[in-house]
């Protein structure tokens, strides 16, 4: 399978387009985050900023609640992560181990839930949590957030448990270990790495996520990151490029670091799900 | 369609799990089940069926009086209703405009992420970007690089000698272009990484096999890659196109739907309908639309594909 030079060539010409298509988008942020309003302003924008400052960084703070909209995305993020994951293990489980009629519902479900249109969950769910007197409220926004981060937590681990031999859990048994032993001192250690990765998947999606939290956080004291974020963006679509820049590049480190960490593991968790299931 | 049959069955399924016939779910199975069954029961196929509902009634928000059954009136003025045919068409556009440049950069990505390069780690490091970034900020982002002055795009095409600068997201006939971009930016590295685990999945002596026979890269992508690769690349294709259709924050944040509703897709026109004005019933109508059409488009391409795979 040896390649000709010019092949060659022509692949890292390719890598090269990639390349600088995937980063430029982003280095751009970074640059007008750091750019003094003169140079913004200025009919010939650099890459490197001339005068790096970090005033963008300190007007984005004072123009909009940023620290308090961080706060609120955090508790939404966590909230969602853990009973996503605390519900979600023991259906997976029975998911991988058992098949009946319910899970292959729940299979079914988990397929289906990717395909409808948000808005025709959003309406209803905004009369009930109404009557619940769950608007604006992150306690709200977590309940959606569980029930949407749930298909794809089910779906990787799925896949994380399918890996775990069976037979582990049966020679378990067959040395009289009890099922809740097994499945606590057999499977749980071997899957934790997998419930760890599906938990901050689902961090990432709910610090992420903007529809709901638009349609369900009406003040700016619990509006989280991205909703805050928009209000950069005047009515009219006119933004004051600096401090939105340095807004958005804060909003995005987090899920940056923590997807960095878990990118493997999240791609192998996908491909289990949808290879063997 | 399916949505029905899925609910139906899970209905049958909870009724009958306790006498499953083959093998019989232990009690303790139960008590494993329902901490995750309730809510996904409650939140998310109650209100769907409660959205489906809702769509047959005249509701809207803040009113006094009681909400009422109209039977298919929704569905009668969302026939007529040019502007959300408009947003449909829309949405049409992008969704396929987003998902089959999507696949092929994608396809082609991985293809070179498969190869023994040596700035593969960099283009690995840098696919994670837009697939962790909040959507809110990729739309963001977008805005300053299209920014009319400010704006990189720009520069560079003043640089290299082409044109004088544009406000690519407010003109007319470039707004739904340059969305596009951005969507295809935002969703390819995703779908590449997708794409190259299937990629390695193929076993490499085939290929071997294959060049040794002679066969050219073409040969090799026809005859052994593009085989093996065909069943994850269609279910992603699938999948992107539905998410795609379904798209919000981005366009929200880079247009709002302008200018003149050019990239108003149907998702944002659901949204204002519902949460602008106010009317839940129609917006509900739309929401079933979106459905029902997704789930017939999505019905043709895979039937279709399938088919034309036994032949191949």
């Amino acid at each position: 399978m040896r390649t000709s030079t010019g092949g060659r060539i022509g692949q890292y010409l390719a890598l090269f387009g990639y390349l600088v298509f995937l980063a430029f988008p982003f280095l751009w942020l970074v640059s007008t985050a750091f750019k003094t309003p003169q140079e913004l302003g200025s009919p010939h924008p650099t890459w490197i900023p001339r005068d790096p400052t970090l005033a963008n960084f300190r007007q984005a703070f004072d123009e909009q609640p940023l620290l308090r909209a961080a706060g609120n995305s955090l508790l939404a993020a966590l909230g969602a992560a853990l009973i996503a994951v605390l519900i979600a293990t023991p259906l997976a489980y029975v998911m991988a181990r058992h098949r009946s009629r319910l899970t292959k519902a729940a299979t079914g479900w988990v397929v289906v839930s990717q395909a409808f249109p948000l808005v025709l969950v959003i309406i209803p769910l905004f009369l009930v949590l109404k009557q619940l007197r769950l608007i604006n409220s992150l306690s709200g926004l977590v309940m959606v957030y569980v029930v949407w981060a749930l298909p794809f937590a089910l779906w990787m681990l799925v896949g994380y448990v399918r890996a775990v031999p069976a037979e582990l859990e049966e020679a378990a048994a067959v040395d009289g270990a009890g099922r809740l032993r097994t499945l606590v001192s057999v499977t749980a250690p071997l899957l934790a790495p997998g419930i760890v990765a599906t938990g901050l998947f689902a961090f990432i999606t709910a610090w992420n996520e903007f529809f709901f939290a638009l349609v369900l956080l009406k003040t700016p004291e619990k509006q989280t990151l991205p909703v805050v974020l928009t209000r950069f963006i005047g009515a009219e679509g006119v933004a004051d490029l600096g401090p939105l820049a340095a807004a958005a590049f804060l909003a995005t480190l987090p899920s940056l670091v923590v997807f960095a960490v878990i990118q493997r593991r999240i791609t192998g968790g996908m491909l289990a799900g949808a290879v063997k299931s | 369609m399916t949505l029905v049959t899925a609910t139906k069955r899970s209905a049958r399924g909870t009724a009958r799990a306790d006498g499953g016939r083959r093998r019989p779910p232990d009690r303790g199975a139960w008590f494993l089940v329902l901490p995750a069954l309730i809510p996904i029961l409650v939140l998310s196929v109650g209100p769907l069926l409660y959205g489906i509902l809702l769509a047959f009634t005249d509701a809207q928000s803040g009113r006094t009086e009681p909400t009422e059954w109209i039977g298919g009136l929704n569905f009668r003025d969302l026939l007529h209703d040019t502007l959300y045919w408009e947003s449909f068409r829309i949405g049409l556009v992008w969704a396929v405009g987003v998902t089959v440049p999507q696949f092929l950069l994608a396809l082609g990505l991985a293809l070179l992420l498969n190869q023994d390069l040596r700035l593969r780690w960099l283009a690995r490091a840098l696919a994670i970007i837009p697939w962790a970034m909040p959507e809110v900020v990729v739309g963001v982002m977008w805005r300053l690089v299209y920014s009319p002055d400010a704006g990189v795009l720009n520069e560079t095409l003043r640089d290299l000698g082409l044109g004088d600068g544009r406000d690519w997201l407010s003109g007319l006939g470039t707004a739904l272009p340059a969305v596009i971009v951005v969507g295809v930016w935002a969703g390819m590295p995703q779908t590449a990484v997708a794409l190259l685990a299937g990629l390695q999945n193929t076993p490499r002596e085939l290929h071997e096999a294959a060049a040794m026979d002679g066969a050219g890269a073409w040969r090799r992508f026809r005859t052994v890659t593009w085989p093996a690769l065909r069943p994850v690349a269609l279910a992603i294709t699938a999948l992107n196109f539905i998410w795609n259709f379904n798209a919000f924050a981005l366009v929200y944040v880079l247009t709002s739907g302008g200018p003149g509703g050019r990239t108003r897709l149907p998702m944002l026109f659901a949204y204002e309908e519902a949460f602008r004005y106010g009317q839940f019933g129609y917006a509900a109508a739309m929401g079933c639309v979106m459905v029902a059409v997704i789930s017939v488009l999505l019905a043709l391409f895979l039937v279709g594909r399938l088919r034309g795979g036994d032949d191949a």
